[in-house]
């Protein structure tokens, strides 16, 4: 369970949060918002990469603004763009490089490693450079790079907004086959279709916190009439 | 390096990648204390055939060679007009055969690998304040994104050409660097939320 209580979050003067609390318990939701909305500020604070200016954020109990490493391993984020997110110039390395900072041993490793690249049907690109995989291939890479961590939440933010048709499907069937709770900011409404819950954001608020259906439709009659 | 690298299982392939730049050290150190062209020939023969043990094609090998041929012929043609062709040959020959040799430890090394021996033979750095990890990081790091880097580059210029600006090094820098510095802090925010500690 993710606790928000009485978050501000703000970059210099500008706030991007205002008075944020919620808890997310549901095992799919869906964060959508305008462009500078907070959503992907929202997404960030998380697993700690960004922490409130008030309030605080709980992650099965721990606080990010205490222990942000202990709450990185049990948050697996997902960046918009997998090319800043793929650190090692070989598939096989990329995956390896956040179970070395574990400290896994190489079997260890290994064993993981062979496992998501079946998963993942990415095991004839093991020894490929990163950056010779197509657009939905360096996505789901990404994404194997996070689950290999077997974290306990996964939060993405916009995975499939640099993607064609039948790679945001195909990244769309990697999330709903996913065991773990999820968390997606996306601009994809059609994504969030089957999904638990949707808060909609708006100017760093919440406009919109229900069912897919109910909240999309007040987040679309919102944004058609701004 | 970051892509040269073949998969295989052979000798080479299995053999430790500090033994392998060792033995690169020693051999292409050898090499410059032979001058006797026969032996300098059957140097070249048994790496070219080392090729074959490590799984490679001599296409494989004639491609480490292809990118200097035009070098080796001019340095032959120097030699054999100003000394002699026998020296010529000599020269070449020693050049090739490191070339060759070099080339073998790239195709059956994994990036990875290389890393982590630079990484356990810059431990005595530490004391003065170098980290292995930050120094292997940061090695990884290049490799990575020198392709990212090509794509950004041609992008801005192919988005600058469409808009009428043909060469022009500052206007394509500026943006550049720009969207470089914005990817840095997203790959800073990548490293940390993948469990990165730089200690």
């Amino acid at each position: 369970m993710i606790d928000i209580t009485d978050v501000d979050l703000k970059y210099g003067d500008r706030t991007i949060l205002k008075n944020l609390s919620l808890r997310l318990t549901e095992k799919r939701i869906g964060i959508v918002g305008s462009n500078g909305s907070g959503k992907s500020s929202f997404a960030r604070l998380l697993n700690g990469l960004v922490l409130p200016d008030q309030g605080q954020v709980l992650v099965d109990g721990i606080d990010t603004a205490k222990n942000a490493k202990a709450v990185r391993r049990k948050v697996g984020f997902v960046f918009q763009n997998p090319d800043n997110q793929i650190v090692m110039p070989i598939v096989e390395e990329d995956l390896a490089f956040g179970l070395k900072n574990r400290g896994l041993s190489k079997a260890e490793q290994a064993v993981k490693i062979d496992a998501i690249l079946k998963h993942y049907d990415l095991d004839e690109h093991r020894n490929h450079p990163a950056h010779l995989l197509s657009g939905g291939q360096k996505q789901l890479l990404a994404i194997a790079g996070v689950l290999v961590m077997q974290p306990s939440y996964v939060v993405m933010d916009e995975p499939t907004t640099l993607l064609d048709l039948r790679n945001t499907m195909r990244i769309s069937r990697a999330i709903d086959a996913l065991e773990q709770p999820v968390i997606i900011v996306t601009h994809d409404l059609d994504l969030l279709s089957d999904f638990d819950r949707v808060i909609a954001f708006d100017q760093g608020r919440i406009l919109a916190d229900d069912t897919p259906s109910a909240a999309l439709k007040t987040y679309i009659t919102a944004m058609t009439h701004a | 390096m970051h892509d040269l690298y073949r998969p295989g299982n052979s000798l080479f392939h299995r053999m430790h990648a500090g033994h392998k730049v060792l033995c690169l050290v020693f051999a292409g150190s050898t090499i410059f204390l032979v001058s006797n062209l026969i032996t300098l020939i059957a140097a070249l023969v048994m790496i070219t055939f080392c090729y074959r043990l490590a799984g490679l094609s001599l296409s494989d090998a004639y491609q480490q060679l292809r990118p200097v041929v035009v070098v080796l012929l001019l340095i032959l043609i120097v030699q054999g007009l100003i000394h002699s062709w026998t020296l010529g040959f000599t020269v070449i020959a020693r050049f090739a055969f490191l070339l060759l040799a070099a080339g073998l430890l790239t195709l059956t090394t994994r990036v990875s690998d290389m890393i982590t021996t630079i990484e356990s033979n810059l431990h005595w750095l530490r004391p003065i304040g170098v980290n292995p990890g930050k120094v292997s990081l940061a090695i990884s790091l290049t490799l990575r994104f020198i392709p990212v880097m090509r794509r950004v580059t041609t992008e801005v210029r192919e988005a600058q050409k469409v808009r009428g600006l043909e060469r022009n090094l500052p206007a394509l820098a500026i943006p550049v660097i720009t969207r470089m510095l914005k990817m840095s802090d997203d790959i800073s925010d990548a490293l940390d939320a993948r469990g990165y500690d730089p200690h």
